[in-house]
């Protein structure tokens, strides 16, 4: 019964996503005030219907209906409630009544927000939004439903996939969707803006805290994934350049490229065909990304389906959109024309280099990731890509980016920088290389150039970062919220380069045979395979390990790797044993019985390595803060393209 | 600077940027560009000497050896047709199986062994490779005549 | 109305990506599936691979789940699932016809009998007609009809136990079906 009030419901969502299109554009084409406030309530009622099925969906997982497909493949009995719940996500057909609910959360919540903007452009916007709904909501309901009952019904269903079940990875999907779908939001206004045909750069104001608060979704949701993948694959990697992952990450480059153009166009109005590209282009990467891990046209862990009738409508789907801005695009931005000047050291002249390094790392990233594709369609073989590749064409963008950043933090609009900022910046510049041959050499004993130079990389951007805050409170300047948001993610991003720097620079791994009794050690940490023992868990069994870990004769923590075996079948998972702490963690993962009595394991020593995290959560806290800055908030100006600043350098 | 200057030194800029991403893709792409065989091609000597590239099929039941309480494994990898040797050291992924797909990365020998330097099984136990999949279900052999 | 063509050009290159997405879709083996599968099995009627005198054909089984296993004895995989095709046909729970593809007759005919012969009937397709009909681009491949004469399931390559119990049966259980 439930179920098919979830199917209904997401009949009604997708009849009141059509209105929302419709009332929504052809009331601000006709100037029509009734039918764009019609257009305003179907949001709303969208919205309801969405979370109806949604909520009806969750329900049969939780009442452990297997009389529906979809939770017989995704659920069973033994399953504990919590990944129950987020089983709804597990696959499929209910991820995408995720992307569903997401897009008509924003949606609602754009038009909650946006009372003061001009009735038509509203509408505009929310008809938009109203269009992709539709996409996603016909998508679901002609090729994947999530409510097709099982006839007969399943007496107990398959497992979710024992790799699910974990508390990072149940709670990751709705984050990055978050995240993926709020780009739609910075979408929809630039193809607002773009129909009506707007000069102005009102719309920049509009679209920027969206779009932060959306990159502050995925930045939370790509560092989960990544902290999950380095403790649940059980092999202490945490970025893979995996087709998926370059799927979430492709936005994200987009969208940290977006808010900064943004920035500009919304102070000075420049650069603004650019940034309504780049807004096209970075919510077009999100259904692209949705689009790879569908169809089964490129290959890795997640993709969900590989039924090619879904790929061709996605395809579809993806030209409509897409193609359509992409071609508004084409037709209006040439009227768009920027004539203000700037200097060569001005803030404006660095965010434009922050682009251009950007766009210049996504696009090495896109070829990469499309290239298997491309070869494999003219019959060249199958290839796929490595990672050295990517972590190349990643590399050379951004470190002159990092350098670049420290300095236009600091720059002023318009004109160049200030002496006495330079001065203070060399001093920063010079304190962060010394500090990273002192760290690199003494702590680590190695001097090698590239560790040198990320150090030295991520020492700058954390003081030049610290430089502006100390700055600002000291000239009793203020620290409006956008400021303060740029330097704690700055910092964060100088965090974050620390911890990758110190990891892939002097982490150590070493596959071991032990037995019992034995012990290896690496990076002065000795491994004392203590004991094995056999362990059982709600819906698993299996082995686990006593791993003593000891330096210079003072005992330093027990690590407890297991190897579980689910009961729904299946190949045997990974546990890993992990000791974190301040300066490195110590990693164990247990391998196989290589019998006589010994089994193997791969132990690491991963230096720096959570600042990745801590400093990806900073991004994102930054980014948070920025997007609740009180001027977005204030109601008066809707058409002004330049801000009525307080005396703030900054953007 | 006049309005032209500018262009000029845009289109400049644009060109210079572009071709040396262009440039560095193509040398990143180098050794980074792993070709795929399956053992038939293998067999027939078209897969790469000295240079790594995957091989990919289906572990031969009974097939995998271990070297008691060592790291070392031996095991092969069979596409119905053809048989190659496999030889890695190190922990194999939790996904390997015998009798399931698998696609490992590294060198041929001149013994004609492969040389694994990693074992991927980065799939799920109902998931099998695309490339694997495709070498297990061949097109019939064009008529000699 | 100009046009500067600097903007026309993402556009273009999207236009050039879904070409290569279109092409990409079109190869991967599952394109060939899905539009089968849910649809009326193609009609067939040949020659049986033991007598050419007699004819074989999807009419046979018509109103009863059935199974189809195109191989051939150039075909490495044919030889591996070989064992399961008979364990399925001993189960007893619905025939299961041969679709000899691409073969020679005297070989194929040889091949049964020093392995076993799971089919109920075998139906001999030289010049891989009734193949191509059905979608067939490789061997070996195996399919569930349905009692309606509906595709139900594909295996594309090798079917093992496991392929078996997980893919097929719970069609046959769903249906109803002990044929």
């Amino acid at each position: 019964m439930i179920p098919e009030i979830g199917h209904f419901a997401l009949i009604l969502a997708l009849l009141l996503a059509i209105s929302q299109a419709f009332f929504g554009l052809a009331g601000a084409a006709r100037r029509h005030a009734g039918w764009m406030a019609a257009g305003r309530s179907a949001v709303v009622g969208q919205f309801v219907f969405t979370a109806l099925a949604f909520g009806a969906l969750t329900y049969a997982f939780v009442q452990k209906d297997f009389s529906v497909l979809y939770v017989a493949t995704n659920s069973n009995s033994e399953l504990p409630l919590f990944y129950r719940v987020a089983a709804t996500w597990g696959g499929h057909e209910g991820s995408l009544l995720l992307w569903a609910l997401s897009l008509a959360g924003w949606s609602v919540a754009v038009t909650a927000l946006s009372a003061s903007l001009d009735a038509p452009f509203r509408a505009r916007v929310i008809g938009i939004l109203g269009l992709i709904s539709i996409g996603f909501l016909l998508f679901m309901l002609t090729t994947s439903n999530p409510f097709d009952r099982l006839v007969p019904a399943a007496a107990d269903g398959n497992d979710l996939n024992p790799l699910l079940q974990d508390f990072a990875l149940a709670v990751h999907p709705p984050i990055l969707y978050l995240g993926y779908v709020g780009f739609a939001v910075a979408f929809a206004f630039a193809c607002a803006t773009l129909l009506e045909g707007r000069l102005d750069a009102a719309w920049a104001k509009w679209t920027r805290p969206w779009t932060l608060a959306a990159w502050m979704f995925l930045t939370v949701g790509i560092a989960l994934g990544s902290w999950w993948a380095y403790y649940e694959l059980g092999w202490g990697g945490w970025w893979f350049w995996d087709p998926v992952e370059n799927a979430s990450f492709m936005p994200w480059l987009a969208g940290t490229a977006l808010i900064h153009s943004l920035a500009v166009t919304e102070k000075r109005g420049l650069f603004k065909s650019w940034t309504l590209l780049l807004a096209v282009t970075a919510f077009s990467l999100s259904l692209l990304g949705t689009f790879l891990v569908r169809s089964g046209v490129l290959i890795s862990v997640h993709a969900f389906a590989t039924d090619p009738a879904r790929g061709i409508f996605i395809l579809g789907f993806l030209t409509a959109v897409i193609g359509g801005a992409l071609v508004l695009y084409a037709w209006r931005a040439p009227g768009l024309k920027s004539a203000a000047g700037f200097e060569i050291t001005s803030r404006e002249s660095f965010l434009l280099f922050n682009n251009a390094l950007l766009v210049a790392a996504l696009g090495l990233i896109l070829l990469g990731t499309l290239y298997p594709l491309f070869m494999d369609a003219l019959e060249l073989g199958k290839i796929s890509v490595g990672p050295p590749y990517f972590e190349l064409v990643f590399l050379v963008p951004m470190l002159p980016l990092l350098a670049l950043l420290g300095v236009g933090m600091h720059a002023a609009w318009k004109r160049g920088l200030l002496q006495s900022k330079r001065r203070r910046l060399m001093a920063v510049a010079g304190a962060s290389l010394a500090l990273a041959v002192v760290v690199g050499a003494a702590a680590y004993g190695a001097l090698r150039p590239l560790t040198t130079i990320g150090l030295a990389l991520a020492l700058w951007v954390m003081g030049a970062s610290l430089l502006e805050l100390v700055q600002r409170l000291r000239g009793r300047q203020g620290l409006p919220g956008a400021v303060l948001g740029m330097v704690i993610a700055h910092f964060g991003l100088g965090l974050a380069t620390l911890g990758v720097t110190g990891v892939q620079s002097f982490k150590i791994e070493k596959d071991v045979a032990l037995g019992v009794g034995d012990a290896a050690t690496i990076a002065g940490y000795e491994f004392r395979l203590a004991a094995m023992r056999d362990v059982r868990g709600p819906n698993y069994i299996g082995v686990e390990a006593d791993v003593l870990v000891s330096r210079d004769g003072r005992a330093v923590t027990t690590l407890k790797p297991q190897k579980r075996l689910y009961n729904s079948g299946g190949n045997p998972m990974t546990e890993a044993g992990i000791e974190v702490g301040a300066a490195r963690d110590l990693f164990a993962a247990l391998g196989d019985d290589l019998g006589q009595g010994r089994w193997s394991l791969r132990l690491q020593y991963k230096p720096l390595i959570r600042y990745i995290w801590l400093g990806a959560l900073l991004i994102a806290l930054g980014g948070g803060i920025a997007a609740l800055d009180r001027r977005y908030r204030r109601r008066a100006e809707a058409s002004e393209p330049a801000m009525v600043a307080t005396a703030d350098a900054s953007g | 600077m006049t309005p032209r200057r500018k262009r000029l030194l845009a289109v400049i800029a644009i060109v210079a940027g572009v071709g040396s991403a262009v440039a560095l893709a193509m040398f990143a792409f180098e050794d980074n560009l792993l070709y795929f065989y399956n053992p038939t091609q293998v067999m027939a000597g078209e897969a790469p000497a000295g240079r790594t590239f995957r091989i990919g099929g289906v572990v031969t039941r009974g097939s995998v050896q271990r070297a008691d309480g060592s790291l070392k494994v031996r095991f092969v990898v069979t596409d119905y047709q053809k048989s190659i040797p496999v030889s890695y050291e190190g922990l194999l992924p939790d996904l390997f199986r015998e009798g399931q797909g698998v696609i490992a990365h590294g060198r041929l020998t001149e013994s004609g062994e492969f040389v694994a330097d990693e074992v991927l099984a980065k799939h799920d136990e109902n998931y099998m490779p695309p490339e694997v999949a495709d070498s297990l279900h061949p097109p019939p052999p064009e008529p000699a005549g | 109305m100009k046009l500067p063509l600097r903007f026309l050009l993402p556009a273009v290159a999207f236009a050039a990506l879904v070409g290569f997405f279109i092409v990409g879709l079109q190869k991967d083996p599952g394109e060939i599936r899905s539009p089968l599968i849910g649809k009326p099995a193609p009609a067939f009627s040949l020659e049986s691979l033991g007598d050419p005198a007699w004819r074989v054909g999807s009419a046979d089984f018509a109103g009863r789940p059935w199974l189809l296993n195109v191989w051939a004895t150039w075909c490495g995989g044919c030889r591996e699932e070989h064992q399961t095709l008979l364990a399925i046909a001993r189960e007893n729970r619905l025939p299961m016809m041969g679709l000899n593809w691409r073969d020679d007759r005297n070989l194929a005919l040889r091949w049964l009998e020093q392995l076993g012969n799971p089919y109920v009937a075998v139906a001999y397709d030289p010049e891989g007609r009734t193949a191509i009909d059905w979608g067939v681009y490789g061997a070996p491949e195996t399919f569930l009809i349905g009692a309606d004469g509906r595709v139900l399931q594909k295996q594309i390559g090798p079917i093992t136990p496991e392929i078996w119990q997980r893919d097929f049966v719970p069609h046959l259980q769903a249906a109803g079906g002990e044929g």
